[in-house]
Formats: C-alpha cells, structure tokens, sequence
C-alpha cells in the first residue's frame, strides 16, 4: 500500500558478536539449533547461558603451524589471561589465512569468528574458532578487550538463575550451574592489567 | 465514474485509514461502488462518509480529528496512529517513487526530524523546502521502529513566519568494528547531476557507462557484545579513520593497478579495533558524521570491584 513496504528487507537481523574469554570458549562444546531449516545458524552454548553464532576475541597470537595435508590450513593460537583459543584458517578464509601466513609471532590480533566444535582422536569434544576476520591489532585493543569482556561476562553471570533467561537454564542443564570458576577468571583477567 | 477511478480512490482512502483498522481495499471499493453507482452520492461525500464511519467501528475517537489536537514534538512520536498537531520546517523533500505520493521528504523541529509522506490523492497545498509550517491533524506511522507521520485531506495546512533550529537525531555508539562489507574504500559514483549512485565495473544501474567519480568510504558493522549496527563513514572521516586521503588512494590503486587494495587498507585499520561513532541513522544505517578511535583502555577498578562483589 505504501511506499514503504517496498523497502522491506527480509535480511535476518546480524548475529551479535559475544565477548569471552578462552577459559569459558573451550568449554561451550554443547552446540544446538533453534530451528529444523538446514540454513538456521548453528548456536554454541556458553556456560554461563549465552547462545553464540559469531565471537569478537583478541589476544596475543603466539605461534602459527600449517597443519593441511594437501592444501594450507593454518592453525593459531591467540591467549587471553584466562588461557588459549585456537583458530584454524583455510582456503574459504583465504584473507585470515594469508595473515597467519605471513605474521611474526608473538602478535596482538583481533578475531571475529564462528565457533566450530569437533571430536578429537581420544574422543574428547574441543571448541576451535573459524574466522571471518583477523587483523594485527594494539595492546590498548587488547586491553579494552579485557575489560569489555569481563563486564559482558558479569553480565551473564548476573543474571544466569533467573527464571526467565532460557540459556541459563539450557547451560546449567549441559554443563551443571556451578559457574564460580568464570567470575574468578573475570577477576583473574582484570588483575592481570598493567593500566596504571 | 468508471470502475478504476473507484479503486484509485479506494487505495487513497486505505493509505489514509491507521494501520489499525482493517478495511482491505477491495471492501473500500465495494462501499465506494454502493455509495457513488448505486446511490448516486457526490465522490468526496462518499469518502468523507467512510472514513468517518470506519473510525467509529473502530472506536477511534474522531473528535480528536477535528483539530485540537495535542502539539508534538517531532522526537516524542512514538506510537503509530496517532493524530497529531506539529510545528516543524520542511529540511529536505525527496522524489516521490510512486505516482501515490504528492509530495515526501524530511520535516524537522528543535528535537529532531522525521519522514513526512502527502498522499496525492489528498490534493494539499505543496510544502515547500525551507518554509516553516503548522500541520494540523497529521497521523503517525511506524515502520520496523521508525517513524514517520502522513499528511492526509484533513490536514490543515499554514505556512508560519519563524525559524526553527532543527535537531539532528544523533545516536551515538560504541564498539568494535567487527566487519567492512564490499563496496568499501575508493569507489565510483555515476557523474550525472542528481544520481551520485555507486558504479559496477563502470557502469551505472540507471545511466549505463559513463565516466566515474572517484570517492571513499566505509561500510562497516560496529558491535558491542550487546547490539550492532550497520554503518557508513563518508569520505572525509574515511580519510580520517584509514590515515589516507582521496588522492593517496588513488595513487595507491593506481600503482597496484587495482581499487581493492584501498579495501584491504581500511579492513587492516579498522577491523577489530574500538570506536565511538556519532550520527543520524537513517534506514539500516548510522551515519558517521564524527567518530573517535579508543586508543586507550579505560580504568578496569569499577569492574574489579563489581566482580569481587559477586
């Protein structure tokens, strides 16, 4: 009827990026969907009751490995005070690939990415991420970072027993409700700065 | 009066009746058939007769059509159908897409602006951009939580003799850049006046080949953890945040042979890294028209001290 409606996107509103920190990345191998569609985004599960499709992280990258057999798949690994996230970039991520490529380690980067979980040779589930973007960044980046992460994790951790928030539920029926060993990290991470 | 006429006037009637009522156009039509060919009433009285009646089922208070309306400031509609009175400056008037529109473009007051659309079929006096008025009896709309408000044939229209200092919309936000989509760095836009349209391999969408004007800018996602938002920087804070000017940028290209690699430059300086963004947001996007990068991190006691708390 109007002109309006003819501007209507039916673009799917963008997936956030989450902020945390490695220690509670690597445990969020509990991954769901929230519909049958095949192209429905594919959500990790944070412990402290937060869904995840997209993650902003950055660290220092301290050491890169191609570990393809035929074609380049590189492997990095990025720490944050809490411990260690591993990216892996291949041919479909052709840009994050080439910096890991051509980087002198130890460096701060920034990622934004996918979390991706998947089965080890000893059977264990492992939480890696898959990149969208990694470019070189500052250690006042980093450090922004760290404070940006923590307030987003307290915030989690607030409000994880209400009764409304459906994630924390879902998270404390996968990974039990004791969610103590994240807020230390928080502390850990924060004291961990040299701002003065 | 043949058929067609009716249904054109039945789509005006329907643009003119709130969201709220539902009355499809073909009912409309179906009234309007009953009153103008079967009963010979006058078309205006007709419509005037359905509107009215239509409210009344809906249980819309028409005295509060009629004038008397609360006076609004431009950035306090936030409700969809609702009649209000405004005072407000025409800034800008757009080309109207379809033959149904009179006249479209931006009105603003000291708190802001907002999109005003005139139905042609309403037959009002043409704003015109600059002039100062007061619009009698317009109604609000929503669309994906913005709003706009509609002028229709009872809106009383008088040109006032005052200026108005118009508000700027500006949202701010902060936040890391997490993306920089294609279509960012140096650019081409079609040189014809009034198109300005961004150029595929040299050509325009509505101009065919023509010769390009360089440009720059930025699209970009920033995201807080919490929320993120489309935008774009123009050419003079692109320069600014990407440390190139134009020209540089066109050497650079010029020397590779190649525009993307000013793309790669602004996703090497940008992505990942912390920004405040200031500006009016207009469709899906913010547009950038002051930015701060945060090169320093803030104090984390306030944050060591809430997590010790917990």
């Amino acid at each position: 009827m109007s002109q309006q409606q003819t501007n209507r996107s039916n673009a799917p509103s963008r997936e956030i990026a989450q902020r945390v920190f490695a220690t509670e990345f690597n445990d969020a191998i509990h991954t769901f969907r929230e519909s049958d569609d095949d192209r429905a985004p594919v959500y990790a599960l944070l412990p402290t009751g937060e869904k995840a499709n997209r993650v902003f992280i950055v660290g220092t990258l301290t050491e890169t490995d191609d570990v393809g057999d035929e074609s380049e798949y590189w492997r990095g690994r990025i720490v944050d005070p809490t411990g260690t996230f591993f990216v892996y970039a291949g041919e479909y991520q052709p840009e994050a690939a080439s910096v890991l490529r051509t980087i002198e380690t130890p460096a701060f980067v920034s990622v934004i990415g996918k979390p991706r979980t998947y089965e080890t040779d000893t059977g264990s589930m492992n939480v890696s991420l898959r990149p969208e973007n990694l470019e070189v960044t500052s250690k006042s980046t980093r450090d922004r970072w760290v404070i940006e992460t923590a307030e987003r994790t307290l915030d989690r951790i607030e409000v994880f027993d209400s009764e409304t928030n459906e994630y924390g539920q879902y998270a404390a029926e996968q990974y039990g409700d004791s969610i103590r060993p994240y807020r230390d990290a928080v502390l850990e991470a924060l004291e961990s700065l040299d701002t003065s | 009066m043949t058929e067609p006429d009716l249904r054109a006037e039945a789509e005006a009637i329907e643009d003119e009746l709130p969201a709220a009522v539902e009355l499809s156009i073909p009912q409309i039509e179906e009234k309007l058939t009953t009153f103008v060919i079967n009963y010979q009433v006058p078309l205006e009285e007709a419509r005037r007769s359905i509107i009215s009646k239509t409210l009344d089922n809906a249980g819309i208070d028409q005295s509060s059509r009629g004038g008397g309306n609360p006076d609004v400031d431009l950035s306090d509609v936030n409700e969809p159908d609702e009649w209000i009175d405004v005072t407000a400056e025409v800034v800008e008037l757009w080309e109207p897409r379809s033959d149904a529109i009179g006249q479209v473009g931006l009105i603003g007051d000291e708190t802001g602006t907002l999109k005003f659309t005139a139905w042609a079929k309403s037959d009002l006096p043409n704003l015109e951009e600059g002039g100062v008025y007061r619009l009698g009896n317009v109604v609000t709309d929503e669309y994906q939580g913005r709003y706009s408000v509609k002028l229709n044939r009872t809106t009383t229209i008088e040109e006032l003799d005052q200026e108005i200092v118009v508000g700027d919309n500006t949202t701010t936000m902060t936040g890391a850049l997490v993306d920089v989509q294609s279509g960012s760095g140096l650019i081409k836009r079609c040189p014809a006046e009034g198109c300005t349209r961004v150029l595929s391999n040299d050509r325009c969408s509505e101009h065919g080949d023509v010769n390009g004007e360089f440009d720059m800018r930025i699209k970009g996602v920033i995201d807080n953890g919490e929320a993120s938002q489309e935008v774009i920087f123009n050419r003079e804070t692109t320069e600014e945040a990407i440390d190139l000017t134009l020209e540089d940028a066109k050497e650079k290209a010029k020397d590779a042979l190649d525009t993307s690699v000013v793309e790669d430059t602004v996703r090497e300086a940008t992505i990942g890294e912390y920004f405040e963004v200031e500006g009016p947001i207009l469709g899906r996007y913010l547009l950038v028209d002051d930015f701060s990068q945060l090169n320093s991190a803030p104090d984390p006691d306030a944050v060591i001290a809430r997590a010790r708390s917990m």
